[in-house]
């Protein structure tokens, strides 16, 4: 049985982690309330981004030369999958969540005979991805080095997806990340990025033109051509804050169960230490009475 | 013809304006135009500038750096890369960031970074130029 230095020495040890992950609840929350204020402030962009967007492609439907990134290449041979998760740990199965979504993705992928790519931001679910499909890996972005979230970076992604699409690497393009629905409840989602007309939600109505014809200045063509890439860094920027706020709040309640944990770990530890404690001062006190009743 | 224009101004980062005007000018691509309640379905792209929201005898200016225009019987809808509220402004900070702006363009080595410094450089130049006119 332990003696009662080492119960004391467990119990300190304890109650130290428990002030770390106390410490980390709460820097997650002052993080999260950011992110979250971030995220709603990104929403009407994104949301007005695909509306524009949504106009623009049922004005070219059907139409010869309408560009590859908003129909696609008419083949679905290749897909690249874009998996954005986070870049620390301790956040409870957050990164789980993406990696066994992206998986799940790629293996219906692959079982229909596609090819699949996959392209990883944030390093945590490309550990785990990697186990699985090592080979189909072709790049691991972290986001380590930059300490924002801001549009650069989802810039800069975006820029190597179109390189890629450019050179003819892929025909599919499919984003995974978290949706962030509430402190408790992130949704893994994948969202088709190119072709870009097939990631539009379905709800965002045509507006009624009342039999007018749009405008275009300049015309469509010169106009998808900028604004195609910018959705596409809209729409992984959005991603990529909907993943900040979901790993915050993941994070958050993990640290919570941790430091509850810890409190009851220090409770029970208590109590074994005091009993402990007890017996002891109980054997001594016999053995005194012993020694003087044999006197 | 009555009525208000339905105006939404939002950058990445924000939604900076919502809400109900009387008109608003726009810097479009192939030249400003006025877009006032009713106005006929149009999508163009907007150069650097200055645009003008008109509200009873309130005029809000601000300084966007390029984006899109969506007019629908909706309503107005710009997605500004970059937005500034122009009232909100010193011109004092502004001349300083310029004055940065040209030395960093001036300093820099590699092709990349002289690429930011002078992308850096046209944004606060137009900025300047929108605060003195």
């Amino acid at each position: 049985m332990a003696s009662l230095k080492e119960f004391r020495d467990r119990i300190d040890s304890v109650k130290s982690i428990q002030k770390i992950t106390k410490a980390m609840q709460m820097v997650a929350a002052a993080k999260l309330r950011r992110a979250q204020e971030a995220v709603e402030a990104a929403r009407p962009y994104a949301a007005r981004m695909s509306a524009v967007v949504g106009n623009l492609s049922s004005a070219m439907d059907g139409r010869p030369g309408a560009p590859e990134l908003l129909v696609g290449t008419g083949k679905a041979d290749t897909h690249l999958l874009v998996v954005a998760s986070a870049d620390r740990g301790l956040c409870g199965g957050f990164n789980s969540q993406i990696a066994r979504h992206a998986r799940a993705e790629a293996s219906g992928l692959i079982k229909d005979g596609k090819t699949v790519k996959i392209l990883c931001v944030g390093v945590k679910a490309a550990d785990q991805i990697k186990r699985v499909y090592p080979d189909q890996i072709i790049d691991i972005i972290s986001l380590r080095e930059h300490k924002n979230i801001d549009s650069t970076i989802a810039a800069k992604i975006a820029a190597r997806i179109l390189e890629l699409f450019e050179a003819g690497e892929f025909d599919v393009c499919t984003l995974v990340f978290s949706r962030f629905k509430s402190v408790i409840s992130q949704i893994p989602t994948a969202q088709t990025l190119i072709p870009a007309k097939d990631g539009l939600d379905d709800d965002i109505g045509v507006p009624d033109l009342g039999g007018a014809a749009y405008d275009y200045e300049p015309d469509e063509e010169d106009i998808l051509k900028i604004l195609l890439p910018r959705n596409l860094t809209t729409q992984i920027f959005q991603a990529l804050l909907e993943n900040v706020a979901g790993e915050m709040g993941a994070k958050m309640s993990a640290m919570d169960n941790s430091t509850r944990n810890a409190g009851e770990m220090i409770d029970k530890l208590s109590l074994q230490y005091n009993r402990k404690r007890q017996s002891m001062i109980t054997t001594e006190l016999i053995e005194i009475i012993a020694g003087a009743e044999a006197v | 013809m009555t009525g208000k224009l339905q105006f939404s101004l939002v950058s990445p980062e924000k939604e900076l304006f919502s809400g109900e005007v009387d008109g608003v000018d726009v810097p479009g691509e192939e030249g400003d135009f006025g877009v006032l309640p009713n106005h006929a379905p149009v999508m163009t792209t907007i150069r650097p500038g200055t645009i003008t929201i008109r509200n009873g005898n309130e005029t809000q200016r601000m300084f966007l750096r390029g984006g899109f225009a969506d007019v629908t019987p909706d309503g107005l809808i710009i997605l500004a890369e970059e937005a500034v509220d122009l009232a909100e402004l010193d011109a004092g900070k502004i001349a300083q960031d310029l004055r940065n702006a040209e030395e960093n363009a001036r300093d820099a080595d590699t092709d990349e970074k002289r690429e930011t410094a002078n992308a850096r450089l046209e944004y606060v130049r137009g900025l300047n130029d929108a605060l003195g006119g």
